[in-house]
C-alpha cells in the first residue's frame, strides 16, 4: 500500500487509470501510423493525416494538462496562467522552425525570418542566435519555462502568496507576456506570430510521415510525462506535496520547506506545460501571442476539473474530451462555444466534483463494496 | 525546516550548547534530542510575566519539569495555562523572566520551528492531521530527518525508520488501520495520531492541551494509560479540566491562579489546600 517507488516500474503497480492510459497510449501508437501510412486512401478505414494532427493535438493539451493537475491537483496551487509555459516552449521550438525555412521564405533572405525582412531589419537579433540549431531551441524549450517559473515561484512563495491571489497572479503573468510579444519589436512577429514553417531536423513537416512521427513523439512525451508525475506524486516528497495541499501551516509545523517544495512542483510543471508548447506548434503550424491569452490557461483548468483533478489520467481524460466537444460545436454552432463550455464547468462542479473519471472510479468501488473516498484538497 | 539547519542556528546562538548530530539523517535511538538535564530538571520557567493590554496572563511565573515526569496544570479559565504554553514553545514572548530547557537552550532566543527542533513537541487541543493521507503516512510525514525536496523525491523508508513507525503505531494503538485514511479516524484515535506523530520526532518533552475533551469515557481511560506509559522516556506537561481524568494520571499537580502557581503537590494535598478550594475546586 505505502507505494514502494525506487522504480519507476512499480510506480503503476497499483494505477488501474494510469495503466489503461498507457495501454491506450500503445495502442493508439499503433494503429494511427498503420491506419495513416499503410491503409490505402480509398479505403474507408483510411486517417487523414489531418485527424492524426488534430488527435496529436489533444495529446500535447493532454501533457499541458498533467502540468497543471500537478500543481493544481497535488499541491493546491490553482494556476490561471499555464497557458504561458506552454506558449514559451512553443515559441522557443518556433524560432528553430523560422531559422530552418532559410532562404526558401518569401523574400528569401537566408539569415532574417520573413517578417523581420518586413519591418526592415537588418541584423538578426542576439536572442535569435543558437536557434538555427535545433539542440538549442529544444534546450530553450526547457530552460525558458523553467527559468521564468523559478523567478515567478521564489517571489510569489516566498512571499506567501497563496489561494485567489497567485492565481490572479498568474494571469496577470500570461496577460502581460501576451501584451509584450503583440509587440512587433519584440522580435518575435507580433500578432502574426510564426507560421509557414517548412521542416523539421529536414524532415518535410507536411509530409504525412512527418507528421506521424510527432505524433508518435507526443504519445511518448504523454506516457513519460504521466510516469514522471506519477512518480513524483507517489514518492514521500509527493506525499509531502499532498500534506502542503491539504495544511499548508500544519506541514511548515511539523518541518517541512513549504516554500521549497511548492516551487520545485511548480517549475517542474512549468517545463512539462513548455514541452506540451513544443510538440504543439509543429503539429498545428503556427505559433501566435493569442496563446498567452487569459482564457486559455482557463480552460486548461476546466480539462482538468471535468476530467477529474488529483488523478492524473483524469486530466488526460478531460483534455481531450473538452477539446473533441471545442472541435466540434467550433465548426458546428461557432457562438455558442464560450457558453457551452461554461455550462460544462459550473455542471461538473455542481454534479461531478470528482470529474468524470472520479464518477467511474465511484461506481466502480460502489459496486464492488468498498467505501468510496472523498477526493481531497482546498483549491 | 532542516534539523541540521536549526542545530547550527542553535549552537551558532549560544557557544555553551553541545554539538548536535550533523549526519543528514538520524538513527533510531538516536533521535531523542537531549537537552542538557545534568541538575535533574529538563524545563526551567522562572519569573515569567506576560501582559496583554495591561492585563497580566502571567504574573512571575515559576514552575521546573523534571525529567520522565508526568505533570497537570489545573487552573480556572484566564488562569494564564494555554499562555504560559505559548511562551514555552515559543508563540508568545513574554516581558520578562527566563524560559530553559534543559542548562542550555535557551527558549526564548529560539523560534517556534526550532524549539520543536530542539525537542519540544505541543500538541494542541483541536486534532489536525492530514486528512487525506493514511495513518502510517501522517507518521512518515512527522518523522524527524532531512526533510528537503531532493532527498524525499528519491527517499524510501529505511528499515529502521519502518520499525520507529510500527513502534509508534503500537503505542498509539492505530496499528490495524494504519492503511486507513486519518479523516476516518473517530475523534479520540485523531488525538492519539496526533500525539503519534509527536511522538515520531522523539521530543524529550510533551506538551499536551485539553487532550481528552470530547472523548467518549473509553477513550478518555485508554488516553490515560498513554500519557502514563509515556512518561518516563519523555517529560509530559498536561493541562486539562477533566478533574477524574487528572486523579487517574497526575503525581504531581500544579493549580495556576491569576497567572503564578498557587499550590503544588498531590491531587490530594491540592484538594485539601483551603486556597485551592476557595478560587477553584470548591466552586
Amino acid at each position: 500500500m505505502d507505494a514502494i517507488t525506487r522504480f519507476p516500474g512499480s510506480v503503476l503497480r497499483s494505477d488501474r487509470g494510469g495503466s489503461v492510459l498507457l495501454g491506450l497510449l500503445a495502442a493508439l501508437a499503433l494503429i494511427v501510423p498503420v491506419l495513416n501510412l499503410a491503409v490505402p486512401e480509398s479505403s474507408g478505414l483510411h486517417l487523414s493525416t489531418y485527424t492524426v494532427a488534430l488527435l496529436g493535438k489533444y495529446l500535447t493539451y493532454a501533457v499541458l494538462a498533467v502540468a497543471v493537475d500537478l500543481v493544481w491537483g497535488y499541491c493546491g496551487i490553482l494556476s490561471l496562467g499555464h497557458a504561458a509555459f506552454f506558449a514559451l516552449g512553443g515559441y522557443a521550438i518556433g524560432m528553430y522552425l523560422m531559422r530552418e525555412i532559410g532562404a526558401r521564405g518569401v523574400y528569401g533572405n537566408p539569415l532574417l525570418p520573413d517578417f523581420m525582412v518586413f519591418l526592415n531589419w537588418k541584423e538578426l537579433p542576439w536572442y535569435w542566435h543558437g536557434f538555427d540549431m535545433f539542440w538549442f531551441a529544444a534546450l530553450m524549450v526547457i530552460v525558458v519555462p523553467g527559468l521564468l517559473a523559478l523567478a515567478f515561484g521564489w517571489l510569489a512563495f516566498r512571499s506567501r502568496v497563496t489561494g485567489v491571489y497567485l492565481s490572479i497572479i498568474t494571469q496577470a503573468l500570461t496577460y502581460a507576456l501576451m501584451l509584450a510579444f503583440f509587440r512587433n519589436d519584440m522580435g518575435f512577429g507580433g500578432n502574426n506570430g510564426f507560421t509557414d514553417f517548412k521542416d523539421v531536423l529536414g524532415f518535410d513537416l507536411h509530409k504525412s510521415s512527418t507528421r506521424v512521427a510527432l505524433f508518435l513523439l507526443t504519445v511518448v512525451a504523454l506516457a513519460g510525462a504521466y510516469v514522471g508525475c506519477r512518480y513524483i506524486v507517489a514518492s514521500r516528497a509527493g506525499r509531502v506535496i499532498q500534506a502542503v495541499r491539504d495544511a499548508e501551516s500544519r506541514a511548515r509545523f511539523i518541518g517541512y520547506r513549504v516554500e521549497s517544495y511548492k516551487l520545485w512542483v511548480w517549475v517542474a510543471s512549468a517545463v512539462l506545460a513548455g514541452i506540451a508548447g513544443a510538440l504543439y506548434v509543429p503539429q498545428v503550424g503556427i505559433i501566435n501571442p493569442s496563446e498567452f491569452s487569459p482564457v486559455n490557461s482557463i480552460e486548461v483548468v476546466i480539462w482538468v476539473a471535468v476530467g477529474g483533478r488529483g488523478t492524473l489520467y483524469g486530466a488526460v481524460a478531460g483534455a481531450v474530451i473538452v477539446n473533441y466537444f471545442k472541435s466540434y460545436f467550433t465548426s458546428a454552432l461557432p457562438e455558442l462555444w464560450l457558453y457551452a463550455l461554461g455550462a460544462l464547468f459550473v455542471l461538473v462542479t455542481l454534479f461531478l466534483p470528482r470529474g468524470v473519471v472520479g464518477a467511474l472510479t465511484a461506481r466502480r468501488k460502489r459496486g464492488s463494496g468498498v467505501s468510496v473516498q472523498v477526493a481531497g484538497g482546498a483549491g | 525546516m532542516n534539523v541540521n539547519a536549526v542545530m547550527g542556528r542553535l549552537s551558532g546562538r549560544s557557544k555553551s550548547v553541545k554539538p548536535f548530530r550533523t549526519s543528514p539523517l538520524l538513527e533510531p535511538g538516536e533521535w531523542a534530542s537531549a537537552p542538557d538535564e545534568s541538575h535533574g530538571i529538563t524545563l526551567y520557567v522562572e519569573d515569567i510575566t506576560v501582559s496583554f493590554d495591561g492585563f497580566r496572563a502571567l504574573n512571575n511565573l515559576t514552575l521546573y519539569i523534571r525529567p520522565g515526569e508526568l505533570r497537570c496544570i489545573i487552573g480556572p479559565n484566564g488562569a494564564g495555562k494555554t499562555t504560559m504554553m505559548d511562551v514555552i514553545t515559543g508563540k508568545t514572548r513574554p516581558d520578562s523572566g527566563s524560559a530553559w530547557f534543559g542548562q542550555s537552550i535557551d527558549l526564548l532566543a529560539l523560534t517556534e520551528p526550532e524549539i520543536a527542533a530542539a525537542g519540544i513537541g505541543r500538541k494542541f487541543q483541536k486534532p489536525t492531521v492530514f486528512e487525506q493521507h493514511t495513518v502510517f503516512e501522517n507518521l512518515e510525514l512527522a518523522m524527524a530527518g532531512n526533510k528537503s525536496v531532493w532527498r524525499l523525491i528519491v527517499a524510501t523508508l529505511t528499515g529502521a525508520e519502518r520499525d520507529r513507525i510500527d513502534e509508534v503505531l503500537g503505542i498509539i494503538q492505530l496499528g490495524e488501520r494504519r492503511f486507513e485514511r486519518a479523516g476516518a479516524l473517530s475523534h479520540g484515535q485523531k488525538q492519539w495520531l496526533e500525539i503519534g506523530m509527536l511522538l515520531m520526532q522523539d521530543p524529550r518533552l510533551l506538551l499536551v492541551d485539553e487532550p481528552v475533551a470530547g472523548m467518549t469515557p473509553q477513550e478518555t481511560e485508554r488516553t490515560a494509560e498513554l500519557l502514563v506509559s509515556l512518561a518516563g522516556r519523555h517529560s509530559v506537561v498536561v493541562v486539562e479540566h477533566d478533574m477524574d481524568f487528572v486523579r487517574a494520571i497526575a503525581k504531581t499537580v500544579t493549580v495556576l491562579h491569576e497567572g503564578s502557581v498557587l499550590a503544588e503537590g498531590s491531587i490530594d494535598q491540592v484538594q485539601a489546600n483551603p486556597k485551592v478550594v476557595e478560587v477553584y475546586l470548591g466552586e
